[in-house]
């Protein structure tokens, strides 16, 4: 069976006595994937990816790239390539230079040299900017240039060091899909940092979420949305209300208003603080005459704040629990509004929530 | 109220008057030094009549050319012994951490502070030991002379290519220098192919205000200077203490053009790499505030 393309072991990084970086982590990444390593800055994720293409090197642990220890090797040994957040492309080389700079360094024969960045300058679509320098063109165009760069040396592991975060939405939003393509189509293992959620679930086979340097969850995109391990992961992707509950000992659990609710099926365990996490869409509002699923959970509550998004209502409401919940509804033909001030009931399906500790 | 049609107050007017009469202390001196070289008599405030008389003494006097031909000597050396000692020491201080580096970061440029006979003092107590020493130890005998001179002018120019080449360098991203190694440069290639093509504007304004420093130094040279070692600069310095005649004019005039000339090339060095899109250090300023002085 093939190696991996990249397995952190017990990866520790502390810089002076004081900082923990990254805190004892391990990792595996198959080969050919697409894997971000999304959390808030600070977290430790972009010290992640330095020690992986040795810019920073491990204070205690082993990084390998396909099988083979990395240790001490600088950045020109490995055979990974990074696209930096700020671009790095040289001020004083055309275009061309740029992305010919990684195969000159290596002894690449010039016809192939040639070969090559004609080719990959057209996979990106500057081929006719391959004389211009780097500051005469776009943002968007600029990343590309960082991509074509790097993609040209044909690496094992391609890292990339949040490359949309300088780019406005609508382009931002276009590269996620360009980006997605592009690995499709060279079958290189991706290694994605970012702080930004929508990036991360859209584009990847799986994240790794990380808070203060360690790695709180691995899974896929739809694991990690509806199964959130624990409380800073709920809490960090996506809209999520966070409600504590005590344990009632039937599988089921008891609101601080007193309300009683099920919880999703095997749950056990009695007097016990837990947390409820929830999607706002995974909640519905409805009248108080009206017939609800059965099994649902159903909560009365009072509407305290409804915002147009266009889309979306967002829907603010009291069940008398201290903190008010959040409701997403979609603006469809036939969606019912309820007005500030209006009661109804909030219900949902039990098996949508989850229990986070922690 | 109209601020372009604004009548001028007596502020205006007194502000203008000072630029003129500013301008006019600066530049009356040169005016003069330049226009009695020119003068055919040997009295320096006398004018009779305008000739290259003493350009014509000047590239005939052995002892002025003999001075001219130390001082190239000394500069071309010190310039390019300054210039990689400096860069290196830009680039260690900017660049890496280790072990003193906060200390030798602050007394980097203490060469620059320190008051020039003081300089020049230390040095000539330095050579002498360390020459005592050497004759002692190794039985090698020097002397003061055009080595010594050098080797000082090296000491002071190091710390001023050093601030120019740095401030140069802290603009730079270091990402750049990164992505070199990531693209598989080794530390070498990293530094030919990216790091020194990006400062070589510094580099060069750094070299070239060496080279104005060494040709103009008078004070350190004069004390470190032996017997028949003497520089353009401590030259005229000595004909003027032996009366002031038109052939100083004429030698202060080239001395006066050539540094324009150099400076006008380092300055040409620094707008060309603005002109290709690179953002500009602060080498300029320093060059001006320092060449000032």
């Amino acid at each position: 069976m093939a190696n991996p393309a990249v397995e952190l072991a017990g990866v520790t990084k502390r810089f002076g006595d004081e900082v923990v970086a990254v805190n004892e982590l391990d990792l595996t990444i198959e080969d050919g994937e697409f894997f971000s390593l999304l959390g808030p800055s600070g977290c430790g994720k972009t010290t992640t990816l330095r020690m992986i293409a040795g810019f920073e090197f491990p204070t205690e642990g082993s990084i390998r790239i396909h099988g083979k220890e990395m240790g001490l090797k600088p950045p020109n040994q490995r055979p990974v390539n990074t696209v930096f957040q700020s671009y790095a492309l040289f001020p004083h080389m055309s275009v061309a230079e740029n992305v010919a700079f990684g195969l000159n360094m290596t002894k690449v024969e010039k016809s192939e040299v040639q070969r090559r960045v004609s080719r990959v300058l057209d996979q990106v679509q500057l081929s006719k900017r391959a004389d211009a320098r780097p500051s005469q063109l776009s943002g968007g165009m600029q990343q590309r240039v960082a991509l074509a760069r790097a993609l040209v040396n044909e690496p094992e592991v391609l890292l990339l060091d949040e490359p949309l975060g300088a780019l406005d939405l609508k382009l931002r939003q276009a590269m996620q899909v360009e980006l997605k393509d592009l690995q499709g189509r060279v079958g290189i293992t991706f290694i994605y940092v970012t702080h930004d959620q929508e990036e991360a679930l859209t584009m990847s086979d799986r994240i790794g979420v990380m808070n203060e340097g360690s790695l709180l969850q691995v899974g896929r995109s739809e694991e990690i949305y509806e199964h959130p391990a624990s409380r800073f992961v709920a809490d960090f992707i996506g809209d999520i209300n966070l409600i504590d509950v005590t344990l009632n000992g039937s599988g089921g659990a008891r609101l601080s208003s007193g309300a009683e609710i099920a919880l999703p099926g095997g749950t056990t365990g009695s007097e016990t603080q837990i947390t409820l996490a929830l999607r706002p869409e995974r909640l519905a509002l409805y009248d108080l005459d009206e017939e609800i699923p059965a099994g649902y959970n159903r909560v009365r509550v009072k509407v305290s704040r409804r915002l147009y998004y266009g889309d979306v209502h967002f829907y603010d409401v009291d069940a008398g629990i201290g903190t008010e919940i959040e409701v997403k509804e979609e603006n469809r033909p036939g969606v019912e509004l309820y007005e500030v001030g209006e009661e109804a009931y909030l219900a949902w399906s039990p098996e949508a929530a989850n229990l986070v500790t922690s | 109220m109209n601020e372009g049609t604004r009548p001028r107050g007596w502020v205006d007017r007194l502000l203008a008057l000072n630029a003129w009469v500013v301008y006019l202390f600066f530049y009356a001196p040169i005016v003069l030094l330049i226009v009695f070289s020119f003068n055919d008599n040997e009295n320096v405030g006398i004018w009779t009549q305008p000739s290259l008389r003493w350009y014509g003494e000047m590239f005939q006097d052995e002892r002025v050319m003999g001075a001219l031909r130390n001082s190239l000597i000394v500069a071309f050396f010190a310039t390019i012994v300054s210039t990689v000692l400096g860069t290196m020491l830009a680039i260690a201080l900017e660049r890496y951490r280790f072990r003193g580096r906060g200390t030798l970061d602050g007394i980097a440029y203490l060469p620059i502070i320190i008051p020039d006979v003081t300089m020049a003092v230390m040095l000539l107590i330095f050579f002498f030991q360390a020459f005592g020493m050497l004759d002692e130890a190794l039985g090698i005998n020097l002397s003061a002379g055009l080595l010594t001179i050098t080797l000082a002018h090296i000491a002071f120019c190091i710390s001023f290519v050093a601030i120019v080449v740095r401030a140069r360098l802290s603009q730079l991203d270091s990402s750049l220098e990164e992505a070199a190694a990531d693209l598989y440069a080794n530390r070498w290639q990293a530094f030919r192919k990216v790091t020194l093509p990006l400062i070589a504007p510094g580099v060069a304004g750094g070299a070239l205000l060496a080279l104005t420093l060494s040709l103009d130094d008078v004070v350190v040279t004069q004390f470190v200077s032996g017997a028949g070692s003497t520089t353009l600069p401590v030259y005229v310095f000595g004909l003027v203490r032996r009366g002031v005649t038109p052939l100083i004019n004429a030698v202060s005039t080239v001395m006066l053009v050539a540094s324009m000339v150099l400076v006008g090339i380092s300055l040409g060095f620094q707008r060309g790499a603005e002109a290709r899109g690179q953002r500009l250090a602060d080498p300029e300023a320093l060059l001006e505030e320092i060449s000032a002085d």
